[in-house]
């Protein structure tokens, strides 16, 4: 193994990043609005469901997907039928556990800025000829901003350092599947140790500069489920 | 003309009214705090759907249960101020005031956003953000927020509640002066007489989730049977004009029907619409003309009927002014009143210590 392995991991960690973000911030931010102003009794169940992440070993979530996924899976019969193939150990497969995997680090930053909002600038908006699309877009959205980047910015780093789900469901394909975590462990299976602290070093600066970043963006509270999360300064 | 029937049941109580207010002017919904007056209010807008309501205004139907009509808020040519500001505090006071405006088309535009900013005196602050806007300074862009969607219906629910005396000096002429704007009806949402003696033409009394009473400012605030505040603020509301100017004596002559008042000269030219409140602790009765007293304003009048003050010691009496076009309240103690035996009919002088010239 060599230099270039690891930048072709590190680039494809990088790509799998940015594009699970990107889909997570267009799928969470609805879900997002949903839970935050819903009375719906599905409420809680959902909100349990994307939480689950939080507590769930990763490699359960990662079989659970490896079958689903699978060729006798409900899914994976989908994916052949529709003529995708299989999921699992591709990179569109790594797409989809890692959309799942960090869904709570983006759908509740958003969620909690949502409800800090509160009712009353959608109903000054409704007042001033906003539709409920133009509430949303022009009025929730900018209030929630810092929400947003929080959930952006852990999502991204999240996905950055996953191990378990990526090798239950990517197992470890140079230029397919292999991330930074995973090139990480293969060089310590080696004993590889230089190559090993490289990798490990860029994974811990990255985070902390992330972390970094989020705090900075707000001064105090938790990561997750703040109640301060994308709150307008009064 | 707006018309509304609607009923909604709320914990402590339930909205239960029938109005019918004028499509000109200013109507006050007047009423103690947690009556139904806010909860209205949303109903009118909107914000709140009272099932199997309906509300109509000028002709046009905003909701009919009845009929499967509810026209969502942001399609109904209203205006909103609340309690606080709302402002957005992404915008700047200019994205604030253009929020609405720019979402009409440009054909019910009836007021501009120069007018708009005009109205309100927040020219100097239109580059500025929220965050940094006194009280008074927020409430008044939020009035010229509404203002710019050129609503038919304006309500502003108690807008001056959340400021001091000094910040509701500074806002109350931008109130008043929409009342001279056509095409709009103002629907002001107060628990406060002052407020109301001052900007109401129309008055809607609530208690309990009802409109108990309704009628002109002039005509409701003088009646003794209704749960008005009662104690020092009794009085009546008149209306009326500058009738002459002694300007030596630095004085004027505010004519109302059937009554004519002293007072000093509040700088207004002779014919200007003045509005006046008289308090019943100002007025005294007597059975003659008191030549000898320093009261300028002695005005005949007959007694209409006499009611229970809030202390025991006191009386609440209700005059005419001879040609019957206006009222007054007078507070004399219960002994006085038995000594000039004053009854229904009888034919008295209202000695009248002082008025308040509200505009």
């Amino acid at each position: 193994m060599n230099w270039s392995d690891d930048a072709q991991a590190v680039w494809l960690t990088l790509k799998l990043a940015f594009v699970v973000t990107v889909l997570l911030l267009a799928l969470g931010t609805p879900l997002a609005w949903w839970l935050a102003h819903t009375r719906s009794r599905w409420k809680a169940p959902l909100s349990a469901l994307v939480a689950l992440p939080l507590v769930l070993p990763p490699t359960v979530l990662g079989f659970y997907l490896l079958m689903l996924m699978g060729p006798h899976g409900v899914v994976g019969r989908a994916t052949q039928a529709l003529g995708i193939g299989l999921l699992p150990f591709s990179f569109a497969g790594l797409v989809v556990a890692s959309m799942l995997y960090s869904l709570p680090f983006v759908v509740q930053p958003i969620q909690t800025a949502f409800e800090a909002i509160g009712a009353r600038p959608l109903e000054a908006a409704a007042t001033l000829r906003a539709g409920p699309w133009e509430r949303f877009a022009h009025v929730a959205l900018p209030l929630a901003r810092r929400g947003v980047v929080t959930a952006a910015v852990l999502g991204f780093a999240h996905t950055v350092g996953e191990f378990g789900v990526v090798l239950m469901i990517g197992g470890n394909i140079p230029g397919a599947t292999r991330v930074i975590s995973t090139q990480l462990y293969n060089h310590v299976e080696a004993i590889e140790y230089p190559e090993a602290h490289r990798l490990a070093a860029i994974l811990l600066v990255f985070s902390f500069a992330v972390l970094l970043g989020v705090y900075r963006l707000r001064p105090q509270g938790a990561l997750v489920a703040s109640p301060a999360d994308g709150a307008p300064r009064a | 003309m707006i018309a509304a029937t609607l009923r909604l049941p709320r914990g402590a109580f339930t909205l239960d009214v029938a109005l019918d207010l004028p499509a000109r002017g200013t109507s006050a919904l007047f009423g103690p705090s947690g009556c139904g007056k806010t909860t209205l209010l949303r109903c009118l807008a909107g914000l709140e759907r009272a099932p199997g309501g309906r509300v109509v205004v000028d002709g046009e139907v905003w909701q009919d249960d009845a009929a499967g009509v509810f026209v969502p808020v942001h399609r109904r040519a209203v205006g909103v101020v609340f309690q606080e500001a709302s402002l957005f505090e992404h915008l700047d006071v200019r994205g604030n005031v253009e929020f609405g405006w720019k979402r009409l088309a440009p054909a019910r535009r009836r007021v501009s956003i120069e007018q708009a900013v005009e109205w309100t005196g927040i020219g100097a602050l239109m580059q500025r953000s929220p965050a940094g806007l006194s009280g008074g300074e927020r409430q008044r862009v939020a009035i010229a927020r509404a203002l710019a969607v050129s609503p038919r219906l304006l309500l502003m629910d108690e807008p001056l509640a959340a400021l001091d005396a000094a910040r509701k000096a500074e806002i109350l002429p931008a109130i008043e002066r929409l009342a001279g704007l056509s095409d709009l009806t103002v629907v002001y949402v107060s628990h406060a007489i002052a407020e109301v003696a001052r900007l109401a033409d129309h008055v809607v009394l609530m208690e309990a989730g009802r409109a108990v009473a309704a009628g002109a400012v002039g005509e409701l605030l003088s009646r003794l049977d209704l749960p008005l505040p009662p104690g020092e603020d009794a009085g009546v509301v008149l209306q009326g004009e500058v009738g002459a100017l002694d300007a030596p004596w630095h004085m004027a002559r505010l004519d109302v029907p059937g009554a004519s008042f002293w007072t000093r000269d509040p700088a207004l030219p002779v014919g200007h619409l003045i509005r006046l409140r008289v308090l019943a602790r100002d007025v005294s009765l007597s059975l003659a003309e008191q030549p000898g007293s320093s009261i300028a304003n002695q005005i005949p009048a007959v007694v209409e009927a006499i009611a229970d003050d809030t202390h025991p010691s006191q009386v609440l009496v209700r005059v005419r002014t001879h040609g019957g076009q206006s009222v007054l309240l007078a507070r004399v103690t219960r002994r006085s009143a038995q000594a000039l035996a004053l009854a229904p009919g009888l034919a008295v002088w209202a000695m009248v210590k002082s008025v308040a010239l509200l505009d």
